[in-house]
């Protein structure tokens, strides 16, 4: 891990106003993640070409959990996101909409999805538009099904971006960032390093200049969306990490972007890159 | 009934006869305390499920109460003794009247 | 079920009041216990509960309980708005007096087990768990 300058940690502390502890527990936990006995997932890998000077080693937030955290994920039965998981498989068969369509009708089964959820946000080559998997599915679900499109973080959306997530668990995120997607990856950049809100805070100040430290009792991970969408303890249900990009805007105090809004694509496509070479962990368990 | 209410439990295919083995339950479920307040103030009332069993072969492993304070999606693990091939039924009771089930044959190895 | 940030403060803030006035909170406490032991003596061997030291997140703890020759086990949370948590009754066909679960707390408390024995018996363990304050968001 990088050494982070007394400088910055006072700095965070003087803009949070919140207590940034020491430096004794600051490292991430040691640890493996191995599903069901079986399944080795990356979760620790040398920082992609685009980060290597702010950081040498990227970092999963499961290193950064509790041990009874780490622990609900090395089970697929002790991982209250399978739930939904199942939910989504039964929404997958389920037709809708005025052409009686299911997913099922074109895409057979889910295993048809394997590998996207490593590669996206992507930029589709016919629109020039940044999708993600909930962009992929409102098409489907709009244009192919005559349904209305489903509310980003709806419960049926969450469902069904659980299910696809889980097809490509162990894949190792590959974001492209150049070509067509370069203007957006420079944008989510620059959205990265801004301060938003009255706290004046950037998603850099905590999870690039402070993670592995404590804010209050919370422990600071890197911000990596390579576990999305997750089962949160605090919330008993499942977050995206758009539904997350909200959360951390809003607790700089500022409004914030829209789940659906271009400029969380953006930062999507960003913040999903700077975790290429971390494995998709499918639905993982985070406090 | 609650909404997308939906049972997993984890039975395994066989077992000894007179082996112990570990059986776990989670279900979808709000579980709502009745404590809290909507926007407007007034207390959401409670919704919970409130008794789960688990019999073997009609023989009782476990029957639990469950108050406000499990969490949403309960989770329950336990063990029960298999004597013989049948059937594992997992009931749950839900506040509303609904009841949810769900069975699990086990073979004799 | 989410308890929001404004939410959590004030249950941690009724914990408190209920701490300075220690006969309200203890006096429901130990009704709920003495519901499931009828007032009879509890002795302190027979019953372990695992519980974490550090709770991440109080919405979802895990807690285990066992008591080998156990025909019930209550858990009861002595710093909730209300104690009980769960009874596990033991059939017949029970592989082992034990079982675990997951529970809400509402602030750093001791959770307490009380198991009944088949002979009529009853013993008491407990365990404090911290439950920790998260991020800038709660």
């Amino acid at each position: 891990m990088q050494p982070r300058t007394i400088r910055n940690v006072l700095a965070a502390s003087v803009a949070l106003g919140l207590a940034v502890t020491g430096m004794a527990s600051a490292d991430p936990v040691d640890d493996e993640l191995i599903i069901d006995g079986d399944l080795k997932i990356v979760t620790q890998a040398p920082a992609p070409e685009h980060l290597q000077d702010v950081m040498d080693t990227i970092w999963s937030g499961w290193h950064f959990r509790e041990d009874d955290t780490r622990a609900m994920q090395m089970d697929d039965f002790d991982n209250p996101g399978m739930i939904f998981v199942d939910r989504g498989l039964d929404r997958w068969n389920a037709s809708m909409g005025t052409e009686d369509k299911s997913c099922a009708s074109c895409h057979e089964g889910p295993e048809s999805m394997k590998g996207l959820r490593a590669v996206t946000p992507r930029v589709d080559e016919a629109t020039g538009k940044v999708m993600s998997i909930e962009d992929y599915v409102n098409d489907c679900v709009t244009t192919r099904m005559g349904a209305e499109a489903l509310g980003m973080t709806s419960a049926p959306m969450k469902d069904l971006l659980a299910l696809i997530s889980m097809q490509s668990r162990g894949e190792i995120v590959n974001v492209a960032i150049d070509g067509p997607a370069a203007p957006f990856w420079e944008q989510g950049k620059e959205m990265y390093y801004t301060r938003y809100g009255q706290l004046e805070m950037s998603c850099a100040n905590c999870h690039e200049d402070n993670y592995g430290l404590n804010i209050r009792s919370d422990h600071l991970s890197q911000g990596q969306i390579n576990g999305f969408p997750v089962y949160r303890l605090k919330d008993a249900g499942l977050v995206t990490a758009r539904q997350r990009f909200v959360g951390c805007v809003r607790d700089t105090r500022a409004e914030t972007f829209g789940s659906g809004s271009d400029e969380f694509k953006a930062l999507e496509l960003y913040v999903a890159s700077r975790g290429n070479g971390l494995a998709v962990e499918g639905v993982s368990v985070r406090h | 009934m609650a909404n997308d209410v939906k049972p997993r439990v984890r039975v395994p295919k066989s077992a000894k006869a007179g082996e112990s083995i570990v059986l776990k339950t989670l279900i979808s479920h709000p579980m709502e305390t009745g404590l809290r307040k909507d926007s407007s103030g007034a207390v959401i009332p409670r919704a919970i499920i409130n008794r789960f069993t688990c019999e073997v072969a009609g023989k009782m492993v476990l029957d639990m109460t469950l108050e406000p304070a499990i969490s949403t999606n309960p989770y329950i693990e336990f063990e029960a003794v298999i004597e013989e091939a049948g059937d594992i039924k997992f009931t749950w009771y839900d506040d509303d009247g609904s009841v949810y089930e769900d069975v699990k044959p086990i073979t004799i190895a | 079920m989410k308890l929001s940030r404004r939410e959590a403060l004030v249950l941690a803030i009724g914990s408190v009041a209920a701490a300075a006035i220690p006969m309200t909170a203890y006096a429901a406490v130990e009704e709920a216990i003495a519901t499931f032991t009828g007032g009879a003596a509890v002795g302190d061997a027979g019953v372990t509960l695992t519980a974490p030291e550090i709770a991440e997140n109080g919405n979802t703890v895990p807690v285990s309980v066992s008591a080998p020759g156990a025909t019930s086990i209550l858990i009861v949370a002595a710093g909730n708005p209300t104690p009980g948590v769960c009874q596990f009754n033991f059939g017949e066909a029970a592989g082992a007096q034990a079982a675990s679960t997951r529970m809400r707390l509402a602030t750093t408390q001791d959770v307490i087990a009380i198991a009944k024995m088949a002979d009529g018996s009853f013993a008491r363990a407990s365990s404090e768990v911290k439950v920790t304050i998260g991020g800038c968001g709660g």
